[in-house]
């Protein structure tokens, strides 16, 4: 009994990292950028989605969908006003952009941080369910939302796989992933791929971050653990690949779920830390990274 | 041109005549809290109103009553350095500070240094006191304005006689909380306090309050069958209370509860918070004494919310420094610490009666009929409905469907 409960536990939460993890490696992979603000977009995506459904009345539905808008909004400003100033700029050296745009998404997202607890305070808010009841599977007594969460986190990863492979722009994300230079020459204009980039992940962020809010609940104050349970399934999966983020999400999932279960909850993500610097020190490309 | 002329003579007439009505220097207070928090931000905000009203009565003998605000973040280092701030550069004559223990603990020995009166609205960690006890001289200068944790824990037990025991038909229970400084007295007296009620204690769970997936935990507790879980959380508060609804844990939750103490919890936790039952020492709807429900409705007006915990606390404390400064005669620190050591005063939680040094709790409040006895509160229906004691309840206890009670 308790096998089937860390096999369905971990399964949604596992799904709900991939979800989370998915845009940042894919970012990293087409255009170099580590967005330290992630988990402060996702956190703020799920607090405005508690807001609209609930003080403005909109009803679940409504609040995901205002969640989601916001995570595509924040993920616009975050490109147009931290991002892309950073890399056009004449003055910062080449070789020193990298830093600035980890340092400046990280203020940027400690900024969010502040403002949203300013705003609504720290106190943890939990979005309205999209659905309500517990079903029992197998004699293990599961809430229909916690199902809910893992379906809609991989109808999400799966639409995401049919446009990079099925259309042609999702088809120019990944040719700017191996060879920019290559697709500028044959016309592509590679600040259209990096918007288009940044859109699929604000949607993504926007939905990881709604889902989260209804199947745990969101402080502002969570901002950077969820940013680095990304950064730590990105790099254990390889920087850039998003199969390997897939298997890293699992990974990490499963792990801090058999050792909340099996071990103790106080303990949950040591674990994962362990293996993350076992990986970096034996395999630091990661599980299934490129370099 | 002419009416504008006669406006700025207004104007300035009225400027004067402000400032004349305080003509000496205000009695400035400081208060220190974690305002992005609904626990703390009721802190400031119940100390502003009562300066308010102090002052909209003349003041204490013509001197006004200033509240000087500070936010630690939840940090113990911002606070040390916003006391410090306090007592040496903006001269405050006391200070109100924090609900939470660690924040308190490491401003205490300030306090002693600065010989800056102090007190908590929120505080419970049993040291607190303890401290004052162990080494007065230097310590004298800090009040409890909230309960022990033991204390706490004591009140929670004696409404179990008959929540508990006669109404719910408990016989077993799982002490569940969260690690902090303040639970673990509390802990060590459910231990011993809920046995001698008869209940018999089947497990003591320590979550870390930075816990957000409490699954496993109820799991682990639901196989071991208890007819109750005991609560001692406050640092967490949302995210337990909306697993255990969504997952629908059949076993209820009774004790403390901070963050349910505000009215914005229901819609924090879209209403998963029902049949919640926790301990509070005053609530918005009971007339505690005849200063709570005028409290509660004045903060609301002003506020828009009710006030947490800290909130009721805060207020009493403004009114408890004034008093000790108006019949200290004096702002000298020792002066307003003897006057506060006399202390009777009825405030929104009850009659406040300081214990004296040589008591375990020395500085922390008298508890018992008389004093302050506590409440049971339990959330029905988007509202929290008093159901002990007896003499002051506004409802019966009524759990959701899917919880299961012998009663």
């Amino acid at each position: 009994m308790l096998e089937l409960q860390i096999l369905i536990d971990g399964f949604a939460i596992s799904s709900l990292y991939a979800l989370g993890a998915i845009g940042f490696t894919l970012i990293f992979g087409v255009s170099g950028v580590l967005n330290l603000s992630h988990g402060a977009i996702m956190a703020v995506a799920a607090i405005i989605a508690w807001y609209v459904a609930g003080d403005l009345g909109a009803g679940s539905y409504g609040g995901a969908l205002a969640g989601i808008a916001t995570g595509l909004a924040l993920s616009f400003v975050t490109y147009g006003l931290v991002v892309r100033p950073i890399q056009s700029s004449r003055t910062i050296a080449h070789e020193e952009k990298e830093i600035f745009v980890l340092t400046g998404t990280l203020l940027w997202g400690l900024m969010l941080q502040v403002a949203v607890a300013w705003i609504f305070t720290n106190n943890p808010k939990t979005v309205q369910p999209l659905v309500a009841g517990v079903v029992e599977i197998l004699g293990v007594r599961t809430p229909r939302n916690e199902i809910l969460t893992a379906v809609l986190s991989w109808v999400a990863i799966g639409l995401l796989w049919q446009l990079v492979h099925r259309t042609r722009a999702g088809k120019s994300l990944l040719a700017a992933s191996i060879n920019p230079r290559g697709l500028t020459l044959l016309g592509f204009e590679l600040s259209n791929v990096y918007l288009l980039v940044w859109a699929i992940y604000g949607v993504l962020a926007g939905i990881a971050g709604v889902l989260l809010g209804m199947f745990l609940g969101v402080s502002s104050d969570n901002a950077g653990t969820l940013t680095a349970s990304a950064f730590s399934i990105v790099v254990l999966g390889g920087l850039g690949s998003v199969t390997g983020s897939l298997v890293a999400a699992y990974v990490v999932g499963y792990l801090e779920t058999v050792t909340a279960y099996l071990v103790s909850p106080s303990i949950r993500t040591v674990p994962v830390l362990l293996l993350l610097v076992l990986v970096v020190y034996l395999r630091p490309q990661g599980l299934l990274g490129r370099r | 041109m002419k009416a504008s002329l006669t406006l700025l003579v207004a104007a300035c007439g009225l400027g004067m005549a402000t400032s004349a009505a305080w003509a000496e220097d205000p009695i400035r207070i400081g208060v220190i809290a974690e305002t992005s928090a609904i626990s703390g931000v009721s802190v400031p905000n119940g100390a502003k109103l009562a300066a308010e009203e102090i002052n909209a009565a003349g003041g204490v003998n013509g001197r006004k009553v200033e509240i000087v605000e500070y936010d630690d973040h939840n940090s113990a280092a911002d606070a040390v350095r916003a006391f410090q701030r306090a007592a040496e550069q903006d001269k405050v004559n006391a200070v109100i500070a924090t609900y939470i223990s660690e924040v308190m603990l490491a401003l205490e020995p300030w306090a002693g240094r600065l010989h800056m009166p102090l007190i908590t609205p929120g505080a419970a960690s049993n040291e607190i006191t303890k401290r004052v006890h162990d080494d007065y001289d230097h310590m004298k200068y800090v009040f409890a304005g909230y309960l022990a944790s033991t204390q706490i824990a004591d009140a929670v037990c004696e409404s179990g006689k008959d929540l508990l025991i006669n109404q719910m038909k408990v016989k077993t229970a799982v002490v569940v909380s969260e690690d902090a400084a303040w639970t673990i007295p509390l802990d060590e007296e459910y231990l011993k306090c809920l046995p001698s009620i008869g209940v018999k204690v089947l497990d003591h769970i320590r979550l870390s309050p930075d816990t957000t997936d409490f699954t496993p935990i109820f799991n682990k507790i639901e196989g071991e069958k208890p007819d109750v879980m005991i609560t001692g959380i406050s640092h967490v508060g949302v995210q337990p209370t909306v697993q255990w609804q969504q997952q629908q844990v059949p076993i209820p939750m009774y004790g403390v509860s901070s963050q349910a103490t505000s009215s914005t919890f229901w819609k924090d936790t879209n209403g998963a918070t029902d049949g919640v039952v926790f301990n509070m020492f005053s609530a918005p709807d009971v007339a505690v004494t005849p200063k709570t429900i005028p409290f509660a409705q004045a903060y609301q007006k002003k506020y828009g919310i009710v006030p947490g915990y800290a909130g009721y606390t805060a207020y009493d404390d403004v009114y408890m420094w004034v008093d000790a400064i108006k019949r200290a005669g004096s702002t000298d620190p020792d002066k307003i610490v003897a006057a506060m050591e006399t202390t009777d005063y009825v405030g929104t939680i009850g009659r406040i009666v300081f214990l004296p040094k040589d008591n375990t709790f020395a500085h922390g409040m008298t508890i018992g009929a008389g004093y302050i006895s506590g409440l049971m509160v339990q959330w029905q229906g988007g509202t929290p409905v008093t159901v002990w004691p007896a003499n002051v309840a506004t409802g019966k206890l009524k759990f959701p469907a899917f919880i299961k009670t012998g009663g």
